[in-house]
């Protein structure tokens, strides 16, 4: 409210401005705050000031119409590594964003991809739109990299695959597509998750609500807590369940569960929306980490699942990934596919093209994805390696008899350590390891070299930080 | 789920048939549970749920978009003589796709550097490309520049920037409406709508001189609420190709300021207008060298040829650089939630080519050589018409400047011209020019003159 008033202020303010100086010196300099309940519908530009109430305000004039703008907050994700950057200790650790670190504590470009660019510059291939729902090839490759090539989903032509901008965009346009066919329905999403995933839903004016996820108790999966809010949820409600790596706390259901969660699903005639960030880089496996989607859509349901390759491809800042929703007929996947489209040109028009050339160039080619998967268990093997020395250092030097295996078995780039807010401030504070205020640490930002040091600093923050 | 059994709880589609059929009937009926029956009941025999009963039965198949449909019925023609000017993408003489030189040469730089990498870029994206899209639209010495009273954000092309900027504008300014010229881009009102903004339009092509409206123009804007945002498009309007001389820019920017019009340009064509980048920013100069505040949406798809790699930007130009801070710090609040953070790879590109003086002056004369050839397809297509005594004053396709001619010709003759000689172009008449060359200027010529002369 008080920017409106500035702003109607500022608007009679200003008009001033452009009257002629000796004008201005008339003392029209002083403004009267303008009444707000009248319609700035004036056609004389300086127009009537009225004293609202009491209150009047001298505004200076030439205000910015913006004025009233407040500093936003950082992103707490990405704020982490600002001030990552703006640390001068050497000692520092970025354990804040969930980008893949070799042990060298490097940004990595896979192999496969540098070839993949040369071959697409050796070519000579052009830079034309793509049409608003990507690239096709891509679009084929992607699907089937989720579902399967021989899933009957993808035989039956039941997916509609649009590419989107990476994991983000992709969960974007089906909020859109919610907000637009499914008004009033809610979104489920874990307690806690990405801590972005709200902001999607908010922005796109889609309701939602949580589901009891993770259980600071056992560090690990409030399983019953999950299936009860998932039941109690209305019907037809979409339940947001990451495919594999949960993040931020690296705990996964197992397949029993997932089977579980898929019945009561069906038997609320709930909506499946999976995220998948990781397939691939959890367990090393392209296959295993779609189990789950994998399973769902075995069941006949329909669904939902945004991907991305930022993370299994390295291609963090090309912004590619895909939205795919399994309906139950062919038909039904063109008309969704035809209106994913219609929310995605208002948005950017159509997708990138070069993130997309990168992946279908990959999975196109036999020799290329199988590098590709090589290079995907390397990075996925060096996490398990790093989890394996967290956890021996941390049990090494913590004399409490906590059990720290939930490290081990967690899955993926993240682990929950179930820090609290204050204990993950001394952990930036004193020890300079730079993380998310959720007790997050992200073990691609890890290596062999720095775990015990991180084990000395999680020690003391656990136990004297209260 | 048979929709008239009543003993059942509602289904998700009886929820979504009641969400939809509480527009049809009255409040009482709906609220009971009686009238969900009726609801259910009576729409039941027009709401098929055969087919799997999926959850998207009542999702309509969305017709394709205009302009880029265009493209898709071409693809679909298979006669050898079919000519695409539908979309605005530049064709070479040969009708072929163009890749700058100087394009490739930054691509190449960038895959020879072996300390790039592909990281996540910051929400606002590639900080030097900000800078160097900012200096190129404003001008290097621009005060606004020196001042530090402009905060430029990296977007999707020129679409994305007009996007973030209008979700911008929905939540932080006052004045929720936006005026866009009659007529404008097909996409102008739905990227504004479902940013949150009313759209409503001003006069600004009078079919009758195929020129500016700018009598209407000003009566519009002079009637517009005060503080409305007012879209103008910075130079070679789209679709018409017809703007404001400077003399007019001048009038429309003190009526503007009069009335606290907040101007949100769109520039897509700087440089491939007129060939000369300065001359294509003086619409935008002349705005910020009052002092004023505006809005700019920067596209390097077509004078980059950049087109699917989707790089842009979008510039706020404050009164005072806290201003633009604080400006800067909530546009971030829009994209993290849209996209998280922009694409690297066409950014990287611009950035290169804007940096090296040497790739900047080869970026000029590559620009410059597009844009003329386009001025010659204007004469030639122009001549043509007058060389075939085709009826009408045609002097209109020399007269509007950039991609697009407003040919003047109505849908029928639009109509005839895909059908009976695989013409491709939108239907309000317009044509790219840059889809045209020497080759296809008789074929072209042969249609209008045999849309022109049937009887309607």
């Amino acid at each position: 409210m008080a920017s409106a008033m500035l702003s109607f202020a500022s608007a009679a303010a200003s008009a001033s401005a452009s009257l002629p100086v000796h004008e201005n010196l008339k003392g029209k300099t002083k403004i009267g705050s303008v009444n707000f309940g009248s319609s700035v519908q004036e056609r004389n530009p300086f127009g009537k000031t009225k004293h609202f109430g009491r209150v009047s305000m001298t505004v200076a004039v030439n205000v910015s119409r913006f004025e009233g703008i407040t500093m936003a907050p950082p992103d707490p994700i990405l704020g982490v590594s600002e001030a990552f950057k703006a640390d001068t200790d050497e000692k520092k650790l970025n354990l804040g964003v969930g980008a893949y670190r070799t042990e060298e504590l490097q940004p990595y470009v896979l192999k496969v991809v540098k070839k993949a660019e040369n071959l697409m510059l050796e070519r000579g291939e052009n830079k034309e739109y793509l049409p608003i729902e990507g690239l096709a090839a891509f679009n084929k490759a992607t699907a089937e990299l989720l579902f399967g090539a021989e899933n009957p989903v993808i035989k039956q032509q039941r997916v509609a695959t649009v590419q989107g901008l990476s994991g983000t965009g992709s969960l974007r346009l089906a909020a859109a597509l919610i907000e637009r066919y499914f008004p009033g329905a809610k979104v489920l999403i874990s307690s806690p998750t990405w801590g972005n995933h709200k902001n999607i839903f908010n922005d796109a004016r889609v309701q939602w609500s949580e589901y009891r996820y993770y259980d600071p108790k056992t560090v690990g999966l409030d399983f019953d807590g999950m299936i009860a809010d998932i039941k109690a949820a209305p019907e037809g409600s979409f339940i947001l369940l990451h495919g594999c790596a949960h993040n931020p706390t690296g705990i996964d259901p197992t397949p029993e569960q997932w089977e579980k969660i898929a019945d009561v699903i069906q038997e609320k005639n709930h909506i499946p929306f999976f995220d998948v960030a990781y397939q691939g880089f959890a367990s090393g496996s392209l296959d295993a980490d779609a189990a789950s989607v994998r399973l769902l859509s075995a069941r006949g349901m329909e669904l939902l699942v945004a991907q991305s390759y930022s993370k299994n491809l390295g291609l963090y800042a090309e912004r590619i990934g895909a939205i795919n929703v399994v309906c139950s007929s062919a038909d039904a996947a063109t008309r969704v596919k035809s209106q994913l489209k219609r929310l995605a040109r208002p948005m950017y028009s159509n997708p990138p093209v070069h993130g997309a050339k990168i992946v279908a160039n990959i999975v196109g080619d036999p020799a290329l994805f199988n590098e590709w998967k090589a290079e995907m268990e390397m990075m996925a093997g060096r996490i398990k390696n790093v989890r394996q020395k967290l956890y021996d250092s941390l049990s090494a030097k913590d004399k409490s008899g906590k059990d720290w295996s939930f490290i081990l078995k967690q899955i993926g780039m993240f682990s929950f350590t179930g820090l609290s807010k204050t204990q993950s401030d001394n952990m930036t504070n004193k020890w300079h390891v730079y993380m998310t205020k959720d007790g997050r640490i992200s073990l691609a930002g890890l290596n062999l070299a720095k775990c015990e040091y991180l084990a000395d600093a999680i020690v003391d923050s656990y136990h004297n930080v209260s | 789920m048979n929709p008239r059994d009543s003993s059942l709880s509602p289904s998700p589609s009886d929820r979504r048939l009641s969400a939809l059929a509480r527009h049809l009937i009255s409040p009482s009926e709906a609220g009971s549970r009686g009238g969900a029956d009726v609801i259910s009941r009576s729409l039941a025999s027009s709401y098929s749920l055969a087919g799997g009963d999926s959850v998207f039965s009542h999702v309509s198949r969305a017709p394709e978009d205009p302009i880029l449909g265009v493209t898709v019925a071409f693809n679909k023609d298979p006669s050898p003589v079919k000519l695409n000017l539908g979309v605005g993408a530049y064709r070479t003489e040969e009708g072929k796709p163009l890749v700058l030189n100087v394009v490739r040469w930054a691509e190449q730089q960038l895959i020879n550097d072996r300390t790039r990498v592909k990281e996540y870029l910051p929400i606002v994206g590639l900080a030097e490309f900000n800078k160097l899209s900012a200096k190129l639209i404003f001008g290097a010495d621009s005060p606004a520049i020196l001042e530090n009273r402009v905060t430029t954000v990296q977007c999707l092309s020129g679409t994305g920037s007009l996007r973030v900027g209008g979700e911008f504008l929905a939540r932080h300014y006052h004045q929720h409406t936006i005026y866009i010229p009659k007529p404008t881009w097909g996409n102008h009102p739905k990227v504004f709508t479902l940013a949150g903004l009313s759209v409503k339009y001003y006069r600004y092509y009078d079919p009758a001189t195929r020129g500016l409206d700018f009598q209407g123009l000003l009566e519009d804007l002079g009637s517009a609420p005060l503080g409305a945002v007012v879209l103008l498009h910075a130079c070679a309007h789209n679709p018409t190709g017809v703007d404001p001389t400077l003399q007019q820019w001048e009038q429309i920017r003190q009526l503007m300021r009069s009335r606290k019009l907040l101007p949100f340009f769109d520039s897509a064509y700087q440089g491939f207008a007129s060939g000369s980048l300065d001359a294509d920013a003086q619409s935008i100069r002349s705005f910020v060298a009052d002092g004023g505040e505006c809005l700019v949406a920067q596209s390097y798809a077509k004078n980059m040829g950049l087109y699917g790699e989707r790089v842009g930007a979008l510039s706020v130009v404050c009164r005072t650089a806290d201003v633009a801070g604080r400006v800067e710090s909530q546009l971030k609040l829009v994209i993290r939630p849209m996209y998280s953070n922009p694409p690297i790879h066409g950014a990287s590109i611009v950035a290169a080519i804007l940096r090296d003086r040497e790739m900047y002056n080869e970026w000029t004369i590559e620009l410059k050589a597009m844009a003329d050839r386009i001025i010659s397809m204007r004469h030639q297509l122009f001549d043509a018409l007058r060389g075939r005594g085709t009826p009408g004053d045609w002097s209109h396709i020399i007269k509007q400047i950039g991609m697009f001619t407003f040919t003047g010709l109505n849908s029928q003759q639009v109509a005839f011209m895909t059908k009976e000689y695989h013409i491709y172009m939108t239907s309000d008449g317009r044509i790219s020019m840059a889809g045209l060359s020497s080759r296809t200027v008789p074929h072209l010529v042969d249609a209008i003159h045999a849309a022109v002369a049937r009887a309607v």
